[in-house]
């Protein structure tokens, strides 16, 4: 019966032997390696925000030495030199108002900021002057001006005492050593008070007031955008026929694709009057009006989320509970919402991350005064905000830079562990719910 | 499951009275609220600034420059520089999102560490604020790369190490990925396996598996992917802030180391910086108007298209 | 032994923790048709993805023992898959053509296969469809696109795709079951005359279309191989209780 093909050896174990394809051994390195890029970008992210931030946490003893060295050369009169021809010559002309620096929050509050911001960037104007200035004068060299400044507050004095008995003690390690604590201790301090005032002669960086902005803003809209969000997506997933989903659900979701700019703009252009008419509040723009826009822009998200979450529940959830004589919302309320609940979770995380990142809002919307109230109707500035709107006015390596950035690294490590709390917190309930316990 | 249901059967037996379904009609009449309020911002939303911005909207308005300090004139540089910026955006994040994708659908396996590590960073990518990614854009692209080539290439010449259009659209492609990936991925997974077993009995490797047949078959959906990215891209200005968008130019930019306007970024400046607020008004709602015309067509494009491929593959 | 094409020995597979095939030992015949049926479930298909290793895509499964194809154990880890199935082509049970033209359809593998020739490449189309008896069907129209095609006339079209690789052996999983009776018969006619040139296995769960088509015939009962011989003697008097039950229709 052996035909002429099968007398003929097709296969052997050479004709079948591993082959090495270059093609195809390229083309999955390179996409493993490009997709190993995308774990490389948060690295990156990461590292590269921080690494910015990174001044402020040497800053103190770097200036210390600075110090040293100069006392050593210009001994006895430099604390006068401290106080700065330059610093003179250069602070009241390019920060003009700035040196009232008890008034600023004040004025920032009362008028309008409309008003206010052709001031605060008056940077346009600084940003010319500025590296003429600065670019001689190094940063250490500015830090001590600053230090000049603080005479007037109660406690710094003391450092100061501290500074000017060095020349005495020159030599000595250990008054070094003291030194070197004592002003980084003085940056430190400054992080965790109230004022925020980066731009004067002595500059603070409080975060505390911008935290509580941000806070604030936050609260106010995750009130909002929570339950609406979530009221929406579960008539969407449970009372709405078919029909009426297929045209409710683009239409919400469409609001995801409103630029934040845009949402900005129209709470600064109507919605401030428009609360402000009904409220009556003094400041036109403040933490509620940011609050309400912000809402806009969570929404959607927590909409989509929540949606998604209520519609994968297990079909056979509901028809047992309607097999049982529950009615629709009985089942949707006591059955869906439930177990659902993971998502829902996961849902308002995400929708507080966007807020508590969010920058064009903020900037248009808040006021972005740097206040410590509790009033919702009073103005704020969050820490996106700030970001936003002083970073262009800084120069590389300066204090207010660098703290510009570590605030900007406070932001990637809470929106990072908020995604991986969503994720990870969601999926273990998840497991837990619908594999048994 | 048992103890559960019959709980439930109980409690349930004793509501169903009048009172429960009164609460039933104001549950679902509060949860019918809260879709028509959204649907109802939206298009007063809509509404306000089409009617704000109808006046001054016009041909002339979107193909002029601005004038007179920008009181006066149109976006010309601005739309141009947002659709340059966006070009490159997309050129950049593309290729980039789609290998991504292809990745995680055709080379992950389930249990894979390293794609769940992938899956997480790009839902992280996802999440992070705007302004992170511009400070990163800053910190990372001007600081870093640009100010190391100055140094190395054009001897210490400014010219890479500032902010200009090249950096503000790679920092966006960097913040739009994540649109790329999950759109290219979903049309991926439509592809159905047959095909892909088809191609591999008939002695086809993995990789020309995927050139002949995985790839031709979700154009469409890269496509989306692509058209949610510009729209998403086209409306972002955090990023840019320090990046690369300037407040006023009076040509439009020549290379790519230039700086470039951009609407989102006009829209902010006129709004919050403008010497005479009132008076540019219209030019504001016009501004937007234009924006958001941009952002929701190509959004409305993009949910068609995504759509059809979702049809097509039940 | 010349006449023996694939010989398996104690063939085992599992997915995951589940055993789906059950040492496995049979050998299948070249230049025959060898029809494998069973119950649905019973492991019949699976048993044929084993021969062009289809089962490896699925990161679960495992599998031991040995598939000898003249003599080289496929199985083994010098062994080259993509070259298996190059040797080895499969015909599915949905018919799956690439969405392209009816012309592309049937170079893809030659394409692959860095044939860029075009008069070589018009050959290769025109041989592998007159084998697979469409040709006078579809000449006129090589540029349409597959998709446009009928049910029976897109398994055929498949069936040319497979042949134009210059396959040994063909396996076939149900290509009839998804059609009409006379597409059905034209697959059935065309079965019986590929046999002269391939080696062929066909899973089918219609006993009369083994009956019709089939040398040699393999019966699968949860994941074993419960009977193999002559489909006549088979279907006239199966050595096993099992097999008669089924093939009479006590069950299945």
């Amino acid at each position: 019966m052996s035909s002429p093909i099968s007398s003929k050896q097709n296969f052997t174990k050479e004709s079948l032997e591993k082959q090495f394809r270059l093609s195809e051994f390229l083309a999955e390195k390179i996409i493993s390696s490009v997709a190993f890029l995308s774990i490389a970008i948060i690295f990156l992210i990461f590292i590269f925000v921080f690494k910015e931030s990174l001044p402020i946490f040497s800053l103190g003893k770097e200036s210390a030495k600075v110090e040293m060295q100069q006392s050593v050369s210009a001994s006895g009169d430099q604390p006068e030199s401290y106080g700065g021809v330059e610093t003179e010559d250069l602070q009241p002309e390019s920060y003009g108002g700035v040196e009232t620096e008890d008034l600023q929050p004040e004025s920032y509050g009362g008028v309008e900021t409309e008003d206010l911001q052709p001031e605060t960037y008056g940077g346009v104007e600084k940003e010319d002057l500025q590296p003429e200035s600065y670019g001689g004068v190094e940063k250490e060299d500015l830090q001590p001006e600053s230090y000049g400044g603080v005479e007037k507050e109660d406690l710094q004095p003391e450092t100061y005492g501290d500074v000017q008995a060095e020349p005495l003690v020159e030599n000595n390690d250990s008054a070094e050593d003291t030194a070197k604590e004592k002003k980084s201790n003085s940056i430190w301090d400054t992080l965790l008070t109230p004022d925020w005032v980066p731009v004067s002669e002595n500059p603070r960086f409080g975060l505390l007031s911008l935290l509580i902005g941000t806070l604030k803003v936050t609260i106010i809209s995750m009130l909002i955008a929570g339950p609406i969000a979530i009221l929406a997506a579960l008539y969407t997933s449970c009372f709405a026929s078919k029909r009426t989903k297929e045209i409710i659900k683009p239409i919400i979701e469409m609001l995801a694709a409103f630029p934040s700019v845009v949402i900005g703009f129209f709470a600064l252009m109507v919605m401030a009057t428009f609360f402000q008419d009904i409220f009556g509040y003094d400041s036109r723009l403040n933490a509620f009006v940011g609050g309400v826009a912000m809402a806009l822009a969570a929404i959607p998200i927590i909409y989509t989320i929540s949606e998604d979450a209520l519609s994968s529940i297990p079909k056979t959830y509901t028809e047992a509970s309607l097999a049982l004589g529950a009615n629709k919302w009985q089942t949707a309320f006591y059955v869906v919402l439930p177990a659902a609940t993971p998502g829902i979770f996961a849902a308002l995380l995400l929708g507080v991350g966007r807020v508590f990142g969010e920058t064009m809002i903020a900037l248009m919307a808040t006021g972005n005064a740097a206040l410590m109230s509790a009033n919702p109707f009073e103005s704020v500035r969050t820490f996106a905000a700030t970001i936003g709107a002083e970073m262009a006015e800084t120069v590389f390596g300066e204090t207010h830079y660098s703290v510009l950035f570590f605030i900007g690294s406070l932001l990637f490590i809470f929106s990072f562990g908020l995604n991986a709390l969503a994720e990870f917190y969601v999926k273990g309930k998840l497991i837990k719910k619908f594999q048994g316990k | 499951m048992e103890t559960t249901t019959t709980e439930m059967n109980s409690s349930l037996l004793s509501t169903q009275n009048k009172s429960s379904d009164l609460k039933g009609k104001l549950i679902v009449g509060a949860t019918q609220l809260a879709v028509y309020t959204i649907i109802a911002v939206l298009f007063v939303i809509l509404g306000i600034i089409i009617y704000e911005g109808r006046e001054k909207f016009s041909w002339e308005f979107i193909s002029s420059f601005p004038t007179n300090g920008m009181t006066e004139g149109g976006i010309f540089p601005a739309l141009i520089g947002t659709f340059i910026m966006v070009i490159v955006m997309s050129l950049a994040a593309v290729p980039f999102g789609t290998i991504t994708a292809i990745y995680l659908t055709e080379y992950a396996s389930e249990s894979s560490k390293f794609a769940a590590a992938v899956r997480f960073s790009v839902r992280t990518l996802a999440v992070v604020p705007s302004i992170i990614f511009g400070l990163f854009g800053l910190g990372f692209f001007i600081q870093f790369v640009g100010t190391g080539f100055d140094t190395a290439f054009n001897g210490g010449e400014l010219r890479w190490g500032q902010p200009n259009i090249l950096w503000a659209s790679l920092t966006m492609s960097f913040l739009t990925l994540p649109v790329i990936i999950v759109s290219v991925e979903e049309a991926l997974k439509t592809i159905p396996r047959e095909l892909r077993e088809a191609s591999l009995a008939l002695g086809a490797t993995k990789w020309q598996t995927i050139k002949n047949v995985v790839l031709p078959g979700s154009v469409s959906g890269i496509m989306t992917g692509t058209i949610l990215a510009v729209s998403r891209g086209a409306g972002e200005v955090a990023p840019i802030l320090f990046t690369g968008a300037a407040y006023y130019l009076a040509t439009l930019p020549g290379s790519l180391s230039d700086q470039f306007m951009n609407l989102g970024y006009h829209i902010y400046i006129m709004a919050t910086q403008s010497s005479d607020v009132e008076k540019t008004m219209p030019i504001q709602f016009a501004t937007t108007l234009v924006l958001l015309i941009l952002t929701l067509s190509l959004n409305v494009i993009a949910v068609v298209i995504r759509s059809r491929i979702r049809r097509k593959a039940k | 032994m010349k006449d023996i094409k694939i010989q398996v020995n104690d063939l085992s597979l599992y997915y995951g923790e589940k055993k789906a095939l059950k040492e496995i030992s049979m050998q299948v015949p070249a230049n025959k048709v060898t029809a494998l049926i069973g119950p649905s479930g019973c492991g019949k298909s699976t048993f044929l993805r084993c021969i062009n290793r289809m089962n490896d895509l699925i990161p679960s499964v495992s599998i031991t023992g040995q598939m000898l194809v003249e003599g080289v154990d496929i199985y083994d880890k010098n062994v080259d898959v993509v070259n298996i199935r190059k040797k080895i082509g499969m015909v599915f049970q949905k018919s799956n053509p690439f969405p392209k033209s009816i012309y592309e359809n049937v170079i893809y593998g030659s394409r692959i296969n860095g044939i860029t020739d075009k008069r070589e490449l018009d050959e290769i189309v025109e041989t592998s469809l007159r084998q697979a008896a469409i040709w006078d069907e579809l000449k006129d129209r090589l540029g349409d696109s597959a998709l446009g095609l009928s049910g029976g006339q897109q398994q055929r079209l498949c069936i040319a795709r497979t042949l134009a690789v210059n396959p040994d052996i063909i396996l076939m999983d149900e290509p009839a079951s998804a059609l009409d009776p006379i597409s059905t018969s034209k697959i059935e006619e065309l079965v019986h005359e590929l046999k002269e040139k391939y080696t062929i296995l066909i899973v089918t769960h219609n006993m009369q279309q083994a009956a019709r088509v089939s040398d040699h015939t393999a019966f699968f009962y949860m994941g074993e191989l419960i009977e193999m011989g002559k489909t006549d003697a088979i279907f006239t008097k199966p050595a096993k209780k099992q097999t008669e039950d089924y093939i009479t229709g006590r069950f299945g």
